[in-house]
């Protein structure tokens, strides 16, 4: 039943896209495009607005320049809850107003999809527990959020974003908090949820993760600068050590580089 | 919110029947149940029938009324804030209805007139506090508190002022506007309506209300209009809340004890919560106006001193709790 009522799936992208960061000049205008089967990696210094540009992306604060596009068409006259319907954002701090339980929070990633006068149906919840489930969090679905550890957070809140089931994925900093084994978890999901024409698009502190599981990468320079493109042309260690201010070594695994900081 | 719904309901209601019933049949003159079903059904001596049907149910369901609309403001209000601690009493939104009630009263206006300016008041004060408490960034509980308890203080030395200075005689019935009374409440029957209607509205309003008590952003993230929504609720936190002072004064702690209470036995699900926060309410105000009747009779206690000694306690807990 949820799943004849959704609309097709609509690919997001930037049109000369200019973020607002208060004090700071015009960055290099964005032209993004977010295709199905993509997975985004957006690497940058702190503070280089890697957070504003997904809420921008997200809708949540208006671009200095620019706009918003799905599938070409501006995302600016459509219904907030039709667009949450094909975006969808994982927020870097998961901040907790009331108590709520697990399957309470992850349930209301339905929102988007329900009418005001409809209650959440059993397929709705089957829905929270499956993505609950897949993120190895459905034996705490009765625990009230506020009792977990940082990294059973970020999976609840990961799950939220699996229930509200939009086409593009917004990650920020997705692994944080994470253990090894669970971040490989999430990249894999992630992998797989690209596999099936979700659109992925995340930051990330970690190169090695983007090196490993990315195929398209964002560097954005604290100046604002930025430069795009397959991740292959991207994760050079010129322009990462540039973008870092750190000296690097790399190495090959797995036939994949990987970068270690050099010591001093 | 997967809950089932219906049955705390139902208990509610027959609770609030039963406070009603209870409120009614005590007094000076006390009633036993076969006399309150001679009331209702016809052959009742007439004492019986003015008692009941003039002077105590009137009353009580005006208290009903009250408690119900103060308790849905507050447990509105806690949602807006995403703070336990937000009551319309405490941040100075009685206060504010009741100047803005006094106010019209002594310009000689009356009846919509007085409810309107009510209405006003309320909205001033909502206003002043979130706009004074918002600064940068959030509302942080320390900020938002002081910024409401010194707008409520501000009120009350309004009130005072005009008190003192209004003619002497009417001072006793002006009073109430200070510390609430249900004895002078007039007619309950638009607290009544205004009590269901809101149960009607937050039933598709509930979900936003959920997903808004996540923090603006993760609601703005799910498809809500943040600005719209919070400016639906403020608008009704002070509609509720002006409706409640008109009819019966600054009667304080009812939106700050009754969604508290609820929530630790129900969850927070605003579908159940809001209509259950209408019951509860009201049936705690109906109790408390009882006992205020008969804890000193024939002298009479004004039902704010009792839900003062109920709130103080809850407030403080809730204060202790949150560091």
């Amino acid at each position: 039943m949820v799943v004849t009522k959704r609309p097709t799936m609509q690919t997001l992208s930037t049109r000369q896209l200019v973020i607002d960061i208060p004090h700071r000049p015009d960055g290099y205008p964005l032209d993004l495009t977010i295709e199905p089967g993509q997975i985004w990696g957006v690497l940058g210094p702190n503070g280089a607005g890697k957070t504003t540009l997904l809420h921008t992306l997200a809708g949540l604060r208006a671009p200095r320049a620019g706009s918003l596009c799905l599938d070409n068409q501006p995302t600016g006259t459509l219904k907030r809850r039709a667009f949450s319907q094909q975006v969808g954002l994982v927020f870097q701090d998961h901040q907790d107003g009331f108590p709520a339980t697990v399957l309470e929070t992850a349930l209301i990633g339905r929102h988007p999809w329900l009418s005001p006068w409809q209650m959440e149906s059993a397929d709705d919840v089957a829905m929270a527990e499956r993505a609950l489930e897949a993120l190895d969090v459905l034996h705490l679905k009765d625990r009230l959020v506020s009792t977990l550890s940082g990294g059973e957070r970020q999976r609840v809140a990961i799950a939220t974003l699996m229930t509200q089931a939009p086409h593009t994925w917004l990650l920020d900093e997705p692994t944080n908090h994470l253990d090894l084994h669970h971040q490989v978890a999430v990249m894999k999901l992630l992998t797989e949820r690209a596999k099936a024409g979700n659109a992925i698009f995340m930051c990330l502190h970690d190169l090695n993760l983007a090196a490993r599981w990315c195929d398209n990468i964002l560097l954005m320079y604290p100046d604002g600068e930025a430069c795009w493109g397959r991740a292959e042309r991207m994760l050079v260690p010129s322009a990462l050590e540039r973008l870092y201010n750190q000296d690097l070594t790399t190495v090959e695994v797995d036939g994949a580089p990987f970068f270690v900081p050099k010591r001093g | 919110m997967t809950r089932p719904i219906g049955v705390p309901l139902v208990i509610l209601a027959l609770a609030s029947l039963l406070a009603i019933g209870l409120s009614v049949a005590i007094g000076s003159v006390a009633l036993t149940l076969t006399d309150l079903g001679a009331v209702l059904f016809g052959d009742a001596p007439a004492l019986h029938r003015t008692l009941v049907l003039e002077l105590r149910l009137p009353r009580t369901l005006a208290a009903f009324a009250t408690g119900g609309l103060l308790a849905v403001a507050g447990a509105l209000m806690q949602v807006l804030l995403r703070n336990p601690l937000a009551d319309p009493y405490v941040l100075g939104l009685s206060g504010g209805a009741a100047v803005g009630a006094l106010l019209a009263m002594l310009a000689g206006l009356g009846g919509l007139l007085v409810s309107g300016s009510a209405f006003a008041g309320a909205l001033l004060s909502t206003l002043m506090v979130f706009g004074l408490a918002h600064g940068t960034g959030s509302w942080t509980p320390s900020r938002l508190l002081l910024t409401g308890v010194v707008v409520a203080a501000g009120w009350g030395a309004v009130i005072t002022l005009m008190l003192s200075i209004s003619p002497a005689r009417e001072l006793p019935g002006m009073l109430y506007w200070l510390m609430g009374d249900v004895s002078y409440a007039r007619t309950p029957w638009p607290g009544l309506v205004l009590l269901t209607l809101i149960c009607l509205v937050v039933i598709p309003l509930g979900r936003s209300l959920n997903v808004l008590a996540r923090g603006p952003l993760q609601a703005a993230a799910l498809g809500i209009s943040v600005r719209p929504m919070e400016w639906l609720i403020y608008l009704l936190a002070s509609l509720l809340t002006a409706t409640a002072v008109t009819m019966a004064g600054s009667i304080g702690f009812v939106g700050l004890v009754v969604p508290h209470m609820l929530r630790l036995v129900l969850g927070n699900d605003q579908r159940l919560i809001l209509p259950a926060c209408a019951f509860a309410g009201g049936t705690l105000l109906v109790l408390a106006d009882t006992l205020a009747r008969v804890v000193i009779a024939p002298e009479q206690l004004p039902v704010g001193v009792i839900t003062a000694l109920l709130g103080v306690p809850t407030f403080l807990y809730l204060l202790y709790r949150s560091r």
